[in-house]
């Protein structure tokens, strides 16, 4: 599939949309690439176009720290190409089945390294973006500065397709660390934050924390030396198999995952354990906490308690039909919202991309 | 001189109508209006351009703030907001027919949580100030553009400021977790969060780097990070500039990402090392510093692999910083590189092109040629780690035509920049300095998608009008010819 057959499909739908009177429905676009993230955001709606044809690597210079890749690509290759040359995508993202690097960024989830490394969109350096009227845009580039124009590229990152179609995109690559050991430590949730926050506060090299059962498990990554050091001041125990263990948070296989519906509550990594019941694990130096919800548990409440602590819920794992009528995401003040909506219409007029995907309202 | 003046038909103000409305909530010491008091607001540290604003509002409170800006966008009167005015691109540049919004007086830190990392400050806040208000909890704020002492966090974000430790630690936008934001219609607008991705789009990657063109900024909330326990440079010194922009690219081939990566040509050391004695190799063509930070055994384990490449790589000479004093004064005349060249020349142009790195030594010779083809001198100061190269052109702005040769000189690096696969700014900013080269880095549809998104925000384009985003018909006039990421037409041929 090349960029034009994909540019086709959204100037054909978006054509046959303007023919549509006014206040009658039209055909919206669903854009997929693996699919490994249906379960995530709101409304599938659409027809599907499936892009995870236009795939491969466009360039990848390691001495200049960056990939350029189509996206259809999958993470899978893009890591084993970085891998070859002792490189990784820092921000860690999970591939769950097959997932292509165009829907890791439309996604914007970070995984455990993301505490040291940064989010997806800090790596984010350019994207060419297919918008609503099937124009092709290109933002950023492939240098690692570049404050020219508005920075469009990072705006994409988490954006859920809703404001165009990653066709391509350049990610900065970071070398991998030298050194990794993992240590785990017996306490409590509140005890886990508190320790996590209080390393956090320190030069060590801490690269991932994930508490789940009364364990916390602690990542270190770095030169040797400064692992090594870290590891004779921190004390814990090793465990078997980190790698296996860091890749079952990493693709949210490990059982703390399990529930349905899952709640992802973001807050500030300082935050006290919020009043809600289902604590299943903390992540992100305490920034990232997942709790088990019910189907017909007081949502509300779960949303309130997040905000009440300076930070968001996303109903992040729940059958469609939930998040659908409770929406995914943390409700936008109306301020906020009227902004998001002018905003999508300067990428999307038409409403043709993934609408309802991040809210109901757009 | 005044090389261009932002005359504007769009707008014309009725000055006794706006300085009524602006007195019935700004006390007298609030509001500046008389040419001696609005004099020192006609230029940043672009000085080349100037404007007198017609009025200069200093307010004190957020409230004041917002009725500042209901009352100019109900008059239609354009507002330019302005932090410390050390910005190189003009950026806050008055608008002959509008107002500056100066924060200067939004100068409190209101909270440094040691606990949670962060701290939250008023944009009139200097970013030097962040970091010594940190220090006694041993955290700082990471990004350190070299006018740290002056230049204030709301012109940070502004302006997505960089510094000589980023590619490490990485940019304002990598560093700044919330802010809060009025827009020109007095709405505030809360982006961002002490929590990790914040609901919605990323607008705090939208809005840092965007020059006042979408808001104002209220209170910013920057990540604070754990100091490393030592620091330490490497100098060394290469008979060729080539060879040092091989031997960064060896550095990175090797797995390490130094704390900072910085180079000097011939050009600015000798121009630094009279003025600041920081013991610069002034026989070598090119000298790289390069810092490794962290705990003493990670700093000595990087310290040694760095040596090796660059001994590899051809270094002529090698030195390692041996106590702090000697690291601080190995970057003391990196850092003060713009005022050394500022005394050995009248006037200087401080351009802020990024190129891949491989790049470098064509950039260089380049330059070297023009600086024959326009009879101006020009010192090269890089940012190698990250490629964000500050030639510096002398030149004086008393002789006649002077000034037009250094604008075009300067020109010419910012489109080979994009023709190398670069970009025309890498952390000073468009501003009202490269508006026409916007036209070369961005095609048409990119440039009508800027505007819409200036239309989200401020939909009369009263915020900073004339900045950072050219008008069509401005690119129409400037006549040059996108380039697309270095996919130039008859790439074989030679351009300079």
């Amino acid at each position: 599939m090349t960029l034009d057959d994909i540019v086709s499909a959204v100037k054909a739908a978006h054509d046959a949309a303007k023919q549509v009177p006014l206040g009658d429905s039209h055909s919206p676009l669903r854009i997929r690439g693996a699919g490994s993230k249906d379960f995530y955001g709101g409304l599938l709606a659409g027809e599907v176009l499936d892009v995870s044809g236009h795939r491969g690597i466009v360039a990848y210079e390691p001495t200049e720290l960056y990939i350029t890749a189509k996206c259809g690509t999958s993470l899978a290759e893009i890591e084993a190409t970085l891998a070859e040359k002792g490189q990784m995508l820092a921000f860690e993202p999970p591939h769950f089945a097959g997932a292509t690097v165009g829907g890791c960024i439309a996604a914007g989830l970070s995984g455990p390294r993301r505490q040291q490394a940064g989010a997806v969109r800090d790596f984010v350096l350019g994207v060419k973006l297919i918008d609503g009227t099937g124009q092709v845009l290109n933002f950023g580039g492939q240098v690692m500065k570049n404050v020219a124009g508005y920075d469009v590229s990072r705006l994409i990152a988490g954006s859920l397709g809703t404001l165009g179609i990653i066709a391509e995109v350049t990610l900065k690559v970071l070398p991998k660390p030298v050194a990794e050991t993992t240590l785990v430590f017996a306490c409590d949730a509140a005890e886990a934050i508190c320790r996590l926050n209080e390393w956090g506060g320190q030069p060590l090299p801490v690269s991932a924390s994930f508490w789940h059962d009364g364990q916390l498990w602690l990542r270190l990554s770095g030169a040797r030396a400064a692992v090594e050091a870290a590891t004779s001041k921190l004390g814990g125990n090793p465990t078997v198999n980190p790698e296996k263990h860091w890749n079952s948070i990493r693709e949210q296989t490990h059982p703390a995952f399990a529930a349905s519906p899952l709640w992802r509550l973001a807050l500030p990594s300082t935050a006290p354990c919020p009043e809600l019941d289902g604590l299943c694990a903390i992540e992100w130096g305490g920034s990232l906490r997942w709790y088990a919800g019910a189907v017909d548990g007081d949502h509300a409440a779960v949303r309130a308690a997040a905000a009440s602590l300076g930070g968001h819920a996303v109903l992040y794992r729940a059958p469609e039909s939930l998040r659908c009528r409770e929406g995914a995401f943390a409700p936008l003040p109306p301020a906020m919202l009227a902004l998001h909506r002018r905003l999508k219409k300067a990428f999307d007029p038409q409403g043709m991309l993934n609408p309802g995907r991040l809210y109901a309202e757009f | 001189m005044t090389a261009m003046s932002s005359h504007d038909p769009a707008f014309t103000t009725d000055l006794a109508a706006l300085t009524a409305r602006l007195r019935l909530f700004l006390p007298p010491h609030c509001l500046l209006l008389g040419e001696e008091d609005l004099r020192p607001y006609e230029c940043d540290g672009l000085t080349a351009y100037r404007e007198l604003p017609l009025a200069v509002c200093l307010p004190e409170t957020e409230a004041q703030v917002i009725d500042i800006l209901r009352t100019c966008h109900s008059l239609g009167v354009p507002v330019v907001a302005r932090g410390a005015g050390t910005g190189l691109s003009g950026g806050a540049m008055p608008h002959a027919q509008g107002v500056v919004l100066s924060l200067a007086r939004f100068n409190r830190i209101l909270r440094v949580d040691r606990a949670a990392r962060l701290a939250v400050v008023q944009p009139g806040v200097r970013n030097l100030a962040v970091s010594e208000a940190a220090a006694p909890f041993a955290l700082y704020y990471a990004p350190d553009p070299s006018s740290q002492i002056a230049c204030t966090l709301g012109g940070n974000v502004a302006e997505n400021s960089g510094g000589v430790h980023c590619l490490k630690y990485g940019l304002t936008v990598h560093n700044v977790l919330r802010i809060r934001v009025v827009s020109i219609e007095g709405e505030v607008f809360e982006i961002g969060s002490e929590a990790p991705d914040a609901a919605g789009y990323d607008l705090l990657a939208l809005l840092i780097g965007s020059e006042g063109m979408l808001g104002v900024v209220t209170e910013v909330t920057v990540k604070l990070v754990p100091k490393p326990e030592l620091a330490q440079v490497v100098m060394a010194s290469f008979a060729d500039v080539a060879q040092a922009g091989d031997a960064v690219a060896a550095i990175i081939a090797a797995g390490i990402i130094p704390a900072g990566l910085e180079m000097m040509d011939k050009a600015a050391t000798a121009a630094v090392e009279p003025f600041v004695k920081a013991g610069y190799d002034m026989n070598a063509e090119a000298i790289l510093l390069c810092e490794a930070d962290g705990t003493p055994e990670e700093v000595a384990e990087e310290i040694a692999r760095v040596t090796e490449v660059l001994t590899a790589a051809g270094a002529s000479d090698i030195r390692v910083s041996q106590s702090e004093a000697e690291r601080l004064r190995f970057w003391a005349g990196r850092k003060a590189a713009f005022p050394a060249v500022g005394r050995i020349t009248p006037d200087y142009y401080c351009m802020d092109g990024t190129i891949p790195r491989k790049r470098l030594a064509e950039m260089l010779s380049s330059i070297a040629a023009m600086e024959t083809k326009y009879g101006l001198r020009c010192a090269n100061v890089f940012h190698a780690g990250d490629g964000n190269l500050h030639p510096l052109i002398m030149y004086d702005a008393s002789q006649p035509g002077d000034w037009e040769r250094a604008e075009a000189f300067g020109a010419e690096i910012l489109e080979l920049s994009v023709a190398l696969g670069g970009s025309i700014t890498g952390e000073h900013g468009v501003g009202i300095e490269k508006i026409k080269q916007m036209c070369v880095q961005y095609a048409t549809p990119e440039i009508e998608a800027f505007h819409r998104v200036k239309a989200a925000f401020d939909e009369t384009g009263l915020l900073n009008p004339g900045k950072a985003v050219p008008s069509l018909h401005r690119c129409a006039e400037y006549g040059r010819m996108h380039v697309h990421h270095g996919d130039v037409k008859f790439p074989e041929l030679e351009r300079f």
